[in-house]
């Protein structure tokens, strides 16, 4: 069966471009990048270029990039790094209830150390209130993370404001950009974000690879101890390969990123006009205009999340319940929990579909189609 | 017209055991459009983490690979808890001895699972139970497993003839070490994997620790059946009729064995010698009836019975009352009857239908220190 994948806010498929960036690397320059011969040299010069066009890409300077396994990697690094370094002035930090679980379990993990940590709420559009975050900033806060946006509902959060009103305090911003990077303007000066985290999976880019921004000056202990790359702040012989390919998929996402905002916005156009034509009863879990482009949270009339998603998968459609669970977990997405609150029945009813490269508007008229189907046949 | 195996589509209830696994791998031989679903029925996390229910779909996604079909998870958490645990507690707060595995199969498996499977476009369900069906008499009939020693039909004994008419048992004609070694020989990731003992919610843990954390123990005298105190007991839910270990009396003579309970006093009546008197009962009454058939019951029939999971059949008499009660009189005394477990009948291979024990006879005399 041909399959049609709608889960990119999940994963997304790599790019021909980069795969032939990091197989040409692979397979023909494995040099150690800390070498001091040429095979090594040559290595090095690959990361260099990387690390330049990314920080450009962003707004960034060329130190100002450390090199991760991905964005959980780099969103630990965020925080316990800043944390352990910037504990001197300040016990505090604030977050949102609605953080991707690399930011939320850290977070967690620092009140369990004795740290006072906010959890923000969000409205029932998943976006915090800039009074609520005023509210809890205090002389005492070493540490604001709030997602740029969210990879379940795609609610954009106020980002520039929070960037903006914490140019005049002690706190270091970090922002988890994994999931807005490609699809949103992500400029770091324009932000005013101090640390924002990006992982290449997310963009056409291979798993296992990512990278942290962190402004010039921002205090940061180290996480992974060993050698001395990354300027000493990540310890562990550079991946070449995946962070060439991590470059490439940046480039390939910045360049054509209005164009392709423009295609995703009318996929998800028509697939939400498309189940208005079939009497499909459903609301919007987040906001369409402070939202992605390319993710649609819905909340179903009168169906159950579970057998939808199988009765999808064996149609060919893959789609999610928004946070990847495990072994039948029961425990309601905490994002949907954080919009709704606990017993709402959206909770029990709400899909993810996410576009990205690939996907048609005949794909949006199939998913639709399909949804039509079998909302009929589970809800009669 | 019967679709063929490749239109047909079949849910395997998937445990991350050998028997299940071996059940979707037969079934998937026969060309059958095969799914497998892993249940959730219990949260038991750990201090640590460790989640039981994890390893066992760690499991169960490993097999389904190796077979080549697809799997998904479903939790019941909730629809286990009101139906099958409170059921449990609320049995053993009223002194008697619950089966929930009976309850699970009636309710979850074979009834909110089954709905689940439905819902999914599955003509049937199958699990790894050792139990038959066949078509017999225009009916489907629930035969024993071919392998007397596993045969489940006495958990399966509330499955009605709707629920049994969308019901598959791939393994139910073969015996356990044949199980064993399709497994092996398929190579799957639980060919060797250790059989899960008893109720499936508390697993190898302590039994009396686990009871212990919902229902208050009560502490109480142990007495004879003429009132003498011959030692303590921790509660009486830690105990049940025909019981020796754990009394912790010593002495000279014969083992001391539970003969009943008395709520009230909290008392526990025991009594020296395995085959005691108080211990043997002749007739009961039956709660919750059951028939596998449509067909009219007779009002009176003879038939076998087994009063315990893994018991030989008794030959007994049937009476059905008006109430929807029935009468079980038993040819001969039978020890140990205890009320709250099941009661099965069948005739010959096929397993009738069963029903909860609930009052116990002796001699037209009920006998109350049983509960």
């Amino acid at each position: 069966m041909k399959q049609l994948y709608a889960d990119h806010a999940a994963t997304t498929p790599v790019h021909p471009q980069v795969v032939q960036v990091m197989t040409d690397i692979l397979t023909d320059h494995f040099g150690n990048a800390s070498s001091i011969h040429a095979v090594g040299r040559r290595s090095r010069q690959f990361l260099d270029e990387a690390r330049t066009s990314i920080a450009k890409s962003i707004g960034a300077h060329f130190n100002e990039i450390i090199f991760t396994s991905g964005g959980t990697e780099a969103n630990n690094l965020a925080i316990a790094g800043v944390v352990e370094a910037m504990k001197q002035k300040g016990n505090h930090i604030i977050t949102t209830k609605i953080e991707h679980h690399a930011v939320l379990h850290p977070c967690e993990e620092l009140v369990k150390r004795g740290f006072n940590v906010t959890f923000l709420d969000v409205d029932e559009s998943g976006r915090i209130s800039m009074d609520d975050f005023e509210q809890a900033l205090t002389d005492d806060t070493i540490l604001v993370t709030i997602m740029f946006a969210n990879n379940e509902v795609g609610s954009i959060q106020p980002v520039y404001e929070i960037g903006n009103r914490l140019k005049s305090h002690q706190a270091y911003f970090h922002t988890d950009a994994v999931q807005a990077f490609g699809y949103e303007d992500v400029n770091v000066q324009e932000i005013g974000a101090d640390l924002l985290s990006v992982s290449a999976h997310k963009i056409n880019g291979p798993k296992g690879v990512g990278f942290l921004y962190v402004k010039k000056g921002t205090l940061l202990s180290p996480h992974l101890l060993g050698g001395e790359q990354e300027r000493k702040r990540r310890a562990g012989t550079e991946n070449i390969a995946s962070i060439a390919a991590l470059a490439k998929a940046t480039e390939l996402a910045q360049t054509g990123r209005k164009k392709k905002r423009e295609e995703l916005l009318e996929i998800r156009n028509n697939l939400l006009g498309r189940l208005d034509e079939r009497g499909v009863m459903y609301r919007i879990n987040g906001s369409l205009e402070h939202g992605l482009p390319h993710v649609l949270n819905l909340s179903i009339f009168g169906v159950d999340v579970e057998a939808m998603l199988v009765n999808l998968d064996m149609a060919g459609i893959a789609v999610s319940s928004g946070s990847a669970c495990t072994a039948g977990s029961i425990e309601p997405s905490h994002v949907l929990v954080a919009m709704f609150g606990q017993g709402d029945e959206r909770l029990r009813n709400s899909i993810r579909i996410s576009f990205g490269r690939g996907n048609t508007i005949e794909d949006a008229h199939k998913i639709a189609d399909e949804l039509a189907k079998i909302v009929k046949r589970l809800v009669h | 017209m019967k679709k063929s195996p490749e239109e047909t589509r079949v849910v395997v209830g998937m445990s991350g055991g050998v028997d299940s696994s071996v059940a979707a791998l037969l079934l998937k031989q026969q060309g059958y459009d095969v799914i497998g679903i892993f249940m959730k029925n219990w949260d038991d996390t750990d201090d640590t983490g460790m989640c039981t229910a994890t390893e066992d779909y760690n499991d169960v996604i490993r097999v389904c690979n190796q077979i080549g079909i697809p799997y998904y998870a479903v939790n019941f958490e909730k629809q286990y808890w009101d139906k099958v645990f409170t059921y449990f507690l609320e049995e053993y707060k009223a002194g008697r001895t619950p089966n929930p595995d009976v309850m699970c199969n009636k309710e979850i498996k074979f009834n909110a699972f089954l709905d689940h499977a439905l819902k999914l476009g599955a003509d049937y369900l199958a699990t790894g139970h050792y139990a038959q069906v066949v078509e017999r008499d225009g009916e489907v009939k629930m035969l024993r497993g071919i392998d007397d020693n596993k045969d489940q039909t006495y958990f399966l004994n509330q499955l009605t003839q709707d629920q049994l008419s969308k019901v598959m048992f791939p393994i139910g004609n073969i015996e356990k070490k044949e199980v064993r070694k399709i497994a092996q020989e398929a190579g799957l990731a639980t060919a060797t994997k250790k059989d899960s003992t008893g109720i499936c919610f508390i697993g190898e843990r302590n039994f009396k620790e686990f009871l212990g954390q919902y229902l208050p123990a009560q502490p109480g005298m142990m007495v004879t059946m003429d009132g003498k105190k011959v030692g303590n007991h921790d509660g009486l839910m830690y105990y049940t009729i025909g019981q020796r270990h754990g009394l912790g009396i010593g002495g000279s003579g014969e083992p001391w064995f539970v003969l009943g309970k008395d709520l009230e006093k909290n008392e526990l009546f025991v009594g020296q010698g395995f085959d005691h008197e108080a211990l043997y009962s002749d007739s009961i009454t039956a709660t919750d009836i059951s028939w596998t058939s449509n067909k009219p019951v007779p009002t009176t029939f003879t038939c076998t019975a087994k009063f315990r999971y893994r018991q030989p059949d008794d030959n007994v008499t049937v009476h059905v009352k008006e109430s929807g009660e029935v009468e079980v009189v038993f040819d001969q005394p039978i020890r140990a009857v205890t009320p709250g477990q099941a009661v099965v009948f069948y005739n010959g291979d096929e397993c009738l239908g069963g029903a909860t024990i609930d009052k116990i006879y002796k001699d037209q005399k009920q006998l109350l220190y049983v509960g």
